[in-house]
């Protein structure tokens, strides 16, 4: 059983420039396919809309399947009648809010993405038949569960995907907290968060690195990582791992995943590489076996023999 | 008279509730079938029955909490809930997750079905998608909605709507929140629990009271002072220049002044948070809210009450219902 890579909707607010070359660059990289549009805030894509038809004419060609993402939390009028016309596009739609599925006419496929509840095998049988083709899994689910959907989603017919790399989104408010920090109200927001395309640090009072503020969105401060899973995910008959953008050489990150992938690098090797270039500077991989989702199982490796 | 809904922990605060006047209490069992898997809290198969015959008895209802998502491998409990909740003669399942829903509709059709707030279903396409999928008759509202919009949903669903007006207050989308999780290992979906007592610790550093999530420091307060519990997304943290409450103060939802706009709104019940508190407390709260309920459909002015005082840290706010939030 293979596994191959998906990259995720930027989560990011990035300006057109930065779209444009980070699409670029993804389609002369190692993945299968690619999810684009905007996730977390409506109110910035009129920035980089434009870029949008390029991006996936250039993954397209370079053999990529593309989807697009619908909003994850939709509650304006605007934001509805841009689901509706997400789906009349040609493309597979990913669906990160439920209602996107009040658009879907019966019968036509859909990606669901890890911002969807998809706990178990009777919320995965139900989006299966209701034309579901792949479920990217909510990231603090636990092996054991990945386990019993992936041979849930086998009998359906449908591809599992993990949340694979990136900082993991934690939370999602109508609350925009970038806002907040710069003592403006959501409306007049003046899209400070722009200035942050990670995110913005959020430390304990004791200094240390906990969570990351996107606008509406909350998401972890260190990057999680399955490449000391991926062998077991694979076993699994998880078909796919996700990349979630950031900034810095995400081509080169996802050439590390490929290796992985392709058992040229043990997953030791491709975490040494990854923590000095990742955001936070710091990897997690806790929601998959460990205690909390915060917890690194590369410490214990460190020293523990394999 | 918009309906009343009021938070029943134990089965004491069941009766404290429905004496002080509730139209309708929601409970849970005590597993991780609900969302408010606390120690000591909830009921077992023989008191929801006893509970339930306690509210037919006067005029009320009981709505069961079966708001978590099942674990996968694991849904057998959360089947098994359903069941006993439609013997105890439960008035409705208050339910989540799409393959519960799903199970539900079809194996306990005549069990009427309320959508949990975990499922946050926050637009009219949400609600009609569970209203026709599912049947849902009710949809709980998630708390990040302006009055505004609320209205402007109820103008667009058939299924009843129930919204919070009083108690604590998540600031993050519910039912879509890892925080807990990420810290501890113990969700709201996954476990019915958030920033749980079991991975809270204190620790004195000089003159501070440092109080701890998972390892993780949520606040420092002067020895002495009133410290607040760690709930994560009511911590106080730094980012860049700034420190402070980053994502919410400690502060508690109140929206008794909104009444007499929710109800406009279209709003058909209103629900009190609570499940974790006294019988007292209940009991305290729902009077108040009975005799604001009363008034507001007489069309008399609403009674000034002592609510302010019973909210968890003195400071209240109304939450998303006024725009301010934004």
């Amino acid at each position: 059983m293979t596994m191959d890579l998906t990259v995720g909707p930027n989560m990011f607010f990035w300006d057109a420039a930065k779209v444009r070359a980070f699409y670029r660059d993804l389609a002369a990289s190692p993945v299968a396919r690619v999810v684009l549009g905007e996730l977390v805030c409506s109110k910035r894509l009129p920035f980089w809309q434009d870029e949008i038809p390029a991006a996936i004419e250039a993954l397209q060609a370079a053999g990529k399947e593309v989807s697009l993402t619908t909003l994850a939390l939709i509650t304006l009028r605007r934001e509805r009648r841009q689901t509706a016309e997400l789906i009349d596009l040609a493309l597979p739609v990913e669906i990160n809010d439920v209602s996107a599925l009040r658009h879907v006419p019966e019968g036509s496929g859909f990606w669901v993405g890890p911002l969807v509840n998809v706990y178990n095998e009777g919320t995965l049988r139900w989006l299966a038949r209701r034309g579901a083709r792949r479920i990217c899994l909510p990231p603090e689910l636990p092996l054991s569960s990945i386990s019993v959907l992936c041979a849930a989603a086998r009998e359906e017919g449908i591809a599992v995907e993990v949340f694979g790399h990136g900082r993991v989104p934690l939370a999602i408010s109508a609350r925009c907290y970038h806002a907040r920090l710069h003592d403006r109200a959501k409306d007049s927001c003046q899209f400070v968060c722009g200035e942050d395309p990670d995110g913005r640090d959020v430390e304990t009072l004791d200094g240390q690195g906990f969570l990351t503020v996107n606008g509406v969105q909350t998401l972890s401060h260190s990057t999680a990582t399955m490449a000391a899973f991926a062998a077991e995910l694979a076993e699994m008959g998880v078909s796919a791992l996700r990349l979630s953008p950031h900034t810095g050489d995400f081509a080169a990150i996802s050439a590390g995943y490929a290796d992985l992938l392709a058992g040229s690098i043990p997953s030791g090797e491709l975490s040494r590489r990854l923590i000095p270039v990742v955001p936070g500077r710091a990897l997690s991989d806790g929601f998959a076996r460990g205690a909390s989702g915060a917890e690194w199982s590369g410490r214990a490796d460190a020293t523990a023999p394999t | 008279m918009m309906e009343l809904v009021c938070p029943a922990g134990t089965p004491a605060a069941l009766r404290a509730a429905i004496e002080a006047g509730a139209h309708s209490v929601y409970c849970g069992f005590a597993d991780e079938t609900n969302a408010r898997n606390f120690p000591g809290l909830n009921f077992n198969r023989e008191e929801m029955a006893e509970g339930v015959a306690f509210a037919h008895a006067r005029g009320a209802r009981v709505l069961v909490a079966i708001n978590t998502f099942p674990r996968a491998g694991g849904e057998p409990l959360w089947h098994r809930a359903l069941a006993d909740a439609e013997r105890a003669g439960a008035d409705a399942v208050i339910l989540a997750d799409i393959g519960l829903l799903a199970y539900a509709a079809e194996r306990h059709p005549g069990l009427r079905r309320h959508l949990s707030v975990q499922a946050a279903a926050a637009n009219p396409d949400a609600i009609n998608f569970y209203a026709d999928a599912f049947g849902v008759k009710r949809v709980v509202l998630p708390r990040v909605l302006t009055v505004e919009e609320i209205a402007a949903i109820n103008r667009e669903v058939e299924v009843e709507t129930e919204v919070f007006i009083f108690g604590g207050l998540c600031v993050m989308a519910e039912g879509r929140c890892s925080l807990s999780s990420w810290v501890t290992g113990k969700s709201p979906n996954m476990n019915g629990v958030c920033s749980p007592a079991s991975h809270v610790s204190y620790a004195e550093d000089g003159q501070e009271l440092v109080a701890r999530l998972g390892g993780y420091t949520i606040h420092r307060t002067p020895k002495g002072a009133p410290a607040p519990y760690p709930t994560l997304c009511k911590g106080c943290f730094t980012s860049g220049e700034q420190t402070g409450h980053l994502f919410e103060d400690p502060v508690s939802l109140d929206a008794t002044r909104l009444i007499p706009q929710l109800g406009r709104a279209g709003v058909r019940a209103l629900k009190i948070e609570g499940r974790q508190r006294s019988r007292a407390y209940v009991a305290q709260v729902v009077r108040a809210f009975r005799a604001a309920f009363e008034a507001e459909a007489a069309g008399r002015p609403l009674p000034e009450s002592a609510l302010a005082r019973l909210s968890e840290g003195q400071a209240a706010t109304t939450g998303a219902y006024s725009k301010t939030w934004r």
